[in-house]
C-alpha cells in the first residue's frame, strides 16, 4: 500500500512545484502529443533530455520516482518482449533455435518502452508536484469557456477535488480494515483465486458503507456552511501565471521545433 | 503465551519521503497470564507497538517474540495465522470491521477463518454476545442497524469468539456512555480473571490503568518512558502531568486532601474503594485524638 505513489503529491520547494497548475496540465497534454513525433534515436535522445531536465527541476529524488512506478515498469518491460518476440523485419540479431530476434523488433521494442517511460513519469510528475486543489483549480480555469455550452464546470471541478481529497482518506482506510480483518484470520494473499476474490468481500463492504455515510455527512456539512454552487462563488486561492511559466512553454516549443527538424 | 521485543523499531512509509519513525528502542516482556496497560499521549506510537503483538507489523529493526515464533526485521514471515489466531485485537473504533448480513455471521467469521466448525461457532457466537451484555436476539439483526454502541459491542464480541491467549484492546471503550465503559472493562477483567488469557489494553482512562492493570508502560514520543506497578508508575504524579498525561481523580483527590492537611494519610488511592478507607481511617485517629 506504501509503495503506491502515482496519485500523491510530494511537499518540496521547485521550480516544477511553484508553476501555476494551468501551464502544468496544458504542456503534459503537448508533451503527449510530442511524444509521438519521435521517430528515431536523435529525436528520442531529445525526449529524454527534456525528461530528465523535467526530473531535474522537481527536486524528486530519481531513485524514489523509479522505486514508485514499479508496477507501470512491468508493463514497459511486458510490451518490450512483445515487439522482440513478434515485430519481424530488418537483419536477425539474435538466433536461438526457432526463435529470432529481428533488428525492428529491438529497435521497436526500445522506443516504444521509452515513449511509455516517458509518458509515466511526466503524468507522475506532474500529480507530485501539484496538489490535488491545484489541479482542480487549473482544469476548472481551462474549462470555463465550456461553460457557454451548459457543461457545469464548477460542478465536475467539485466532484474532481472531493475525489481526490478523499484518495489518501480512502486508502488510510483501506489499511485500517485490511488488518483489522486480517487479524481475524483472513488472508489477502493465499488460496485460490475464487478465494481471494472472496477475501476482498469483508474489505469492501465496509469500505462502501463508510464512503456513503461520509459521502452524506459531507453533503449535509457542506449546506450547513451555506454552499449553494459555483454561482458568485469567489475563490481564496488565485491561479498566477509567471515568467516560469512562458519559461516552460518556451522550452516546449524548442522541442517540438527540434523534434519536427529531426525525425526521419 | 509470553511476548518480548528486542531493540524494536517502526518506521512508516521506509526508503521514501514520507518516512517517519514511529516506535524505537522498545524493550519489553509481557509475561503470560498478565494484564499491562499501555498509557502515552496521542500518537506515542501504542497503536503501533500494539500490531507488532500479532504480525501486522512487521518490525523495520530489532525482533519480537510471540510465543514460539519469533519476527525479525528484513526476513519475510510466511504462515502467520497461527500468531493471529493467539493474539486478537481489538482495533481502535472496531466497529467500522463488520460487514456480514447478520450479527451472528460476522462473529462466526473470525472463528471459522481458524478452523472451528460452525456449531462450534454459533455456541461461542451466543456465548460472546452474552458476555458483552447484548440479548441473544441481536444475533439474527443486520449490524448495521444497531446503534453505535451496539456496534462497537458487537465487534468486542468478534473477537472474543476468537478465544485468543493474548487480548489486546486498543481504546476498546473509547466513545462508550459511562455505564457501557464500567461493564465493557469489568467483562474483561473478569475473562482475565477466569480464564487463563492475558490482557494488554491501551488506554488514556488513567483510572482504568490503576484499577485494572498489575503492570504500566508509559510511552513517550515513540519509546518506553517509564514502566513499572501502578503504585510506582502513579508515585510520581508530577512527572506524568509533565508528559501531558494525567494521574487517577483519586490521586488527585488524594494529592489536594494532603495539601490541605498538610499532612500524608498515608500510601496512594488506586481506586475509590481504596481512597474512602484512608479517608475513614484518617477520621477515625482524629476521632480519638478528640476523645483523648
Ligand atoms: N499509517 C501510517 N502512516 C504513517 N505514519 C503513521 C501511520 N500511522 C501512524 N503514524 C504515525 O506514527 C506515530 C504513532 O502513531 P500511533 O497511531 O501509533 O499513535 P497512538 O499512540 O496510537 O496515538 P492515539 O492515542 O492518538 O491513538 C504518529 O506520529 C503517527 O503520525
Ligand atoms: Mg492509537
Amino acid at each position: 500500500m506504501n509503495k503506491i505513489i502515482f496519485g500523491r503529491y510530494i511537499p518540496v520547494e521547485s521550480f516544477l512545484h511553484k508553476m501555476d497548475p494551468r501551464a502544468k496540465l496544458i504542456i503534459t497534454i503537448l508533451f503527449i502529443a510530442v511524444v509521438f513525433l519521435a521517430n528515431n534515436g536523435i529525436t528520442y535522445a531529445l525526449l529524454g533530455l527534456f525528461t530528465l531536465l523535467t526530473i531535474f527541476s522537481s527536486k524528486i529524488p530519481f531513485r524514489f520516482l523509479l522505486g514508485g512506478f514499479k508496477l507501470l515498469f512491468w508493463l514497459i518491460i511486458i510490451t518490450f518482449f512483445l515487439h522482440i518476440f513478434f515485430t519481424k523485419g530488418g537483419n536477425v540479431i539474435v538466433e536461438i533455435g526457432a526463435f529470432k530476434v529481428y533488428e525492428h523488433g529491438l529497435r521497436q521494442g526500445i522506443f516504444i518502452s521509452l515513449r511509455f517511460f516517458f509518458l509515466i513519469i511526466m503524468t507522475g510528475l506532474l500529480t507530485l508536484t501539484t496538489t490535488p486543489i491545484e489541479i482542480t483549480d487549473g482544469m476548472e480555469s481551462l474549462l470555463k469557456p465550456l461553460k457557454r455550452f451548459r457543461f457545469p464546470v464548477h460542478e465536475f471541478a467539485l466532484m474532481m477535488s472531493i475525489a481526490l481529497r478523499f484518495i489518501p482518506t480512502l486508502m488510510d482506510e483501506t489499511d485500517k480494515i485490511m488488518k483489522a480483518q486480517v487479524a481475524r484470520g483472513v488472508d489477502f494473499t493465499q488460496g485460490s483465486l475464487k478465494e481471494r476474490a472472496q477475501s476482498f468481500i469483508p474489505l469492501l463492504i465496509p469500505l462502501f458503507i463508510n464512503s456513503f455515510k461520509r459521502a452524506e455527512e459531507l453533503a449535509i456539512a457542506m449546506e450547513a456552511r451555506g454552499y449553494r454552487g459555483g454561482e458568485g462563488r469567489t475563490k481564496y486561492r488565485l491561479l498566477k501565471w509567471g515568467i516560469r511559466d512562458t519559461a516552460a512553454f518556451i522550452i516546449l516549443l524548442v522541442l517540438t521545433t527540434a523534434l519536427i527538424v529531426f525525425r526521419s | 503465551m509470553q511476548i518480548r521485543t528486542r531493540n524494536l523499531e517502526y518506521r512508516y512509509n521506509i526508503n521514501t519521503p514520507f518516512e517517519h519513525l514511529a516506535i524505537y528502542d522498545i524493550n519489553i516482556a509481557i509475561p503470560a497470564r498478565s494484564y499491562t496497560a499501555i498509557i502515552g499521549h496521542t500518537g506515542s506510537g501504542k497503536s503501533t507497538l500494539l500490531q507488532h503483538f500479532n504480525a501486522l507489523l512487521q518490525p523495520t529493526s530489532g525482533e519480537i517474540q510471540i510465543g514460539e515464533r519469533t519476527i525479525r526485521a528484513g526476513v519475510k514471515e510466511k504462515q502467520l495465522k497461527p500468531v493471529r489466531k493467539r493474539v486478537g485485537i481489538v482495533f481502535q473504533f472496531p466497529e467500522q470491521q463488520l460487514f456480514e448480513e447478520t450479527v451472528e455471521k460476522d462473529i462466526c467469521f473470525g472463528p471459522l477463518n481458524f478452523g472451528v466448525d460452525i456449531e462450534e461457532a454459533k455456541a461461542r457466537a451466543k456465548e460472546a454476545i452474552q458476555l458483552v451484555g447484548l440479548p441473544d436476539d441481536i444475533l439474527q439483526r443486520s449490524p448495521f442497524e444497531l446503534s453505535g454502541g451496539q456496534m462497537r459491542r458487537v465487534a468486542i464480541a468478534c473477537v472474543l469468539a476468537m478465544k485468543p491467549e493474548v487480548l489486546v484492546l486498543d481504546e476498546p471503550t473509547a466513545g462508550l456512555d459511562p455505564r457501557g465503559r464500567r461493564e465493557i472493562m469489568d467483562m474483561f477483567y473478569k475473562l482475565y480473571q477466569e480464564q487463563d488469557i492475558s490482557i494488554i489494553l491501551v488506554t488514556h482512562s488513567m483510572e482504568d490503568a490503576a484499577r485494572y492493570a498489575d503492570h504500566i508502560i508509559v510511552m513517550h514520543k515513540g519509546t518506553i518512558y517509564k514502566e513499572g506497578t501502578p503504585e510506582e508508575i502513579f508515585a510520581a504524579p508530577q512527572e506524568l502531568l509533565e508528559l501531558g498525561l494525567d494521574v487517577p481523580q483519586t490521586i488527585r483527590f488524594q494529592m489536594k486532601l494532603e495539601e490541605r492537611l498538610r499532612q500524608s494519610i498515608g500510601g496512594l488511592s488506586l481506586s475509590m474503594d481504596d481512597l474512602v478507607e484512608k479517608i475513614m481511617a484518617l477520621i477515625e485517629t482524629r476521632r480519638k485524638k478528640d476523645h483523648e
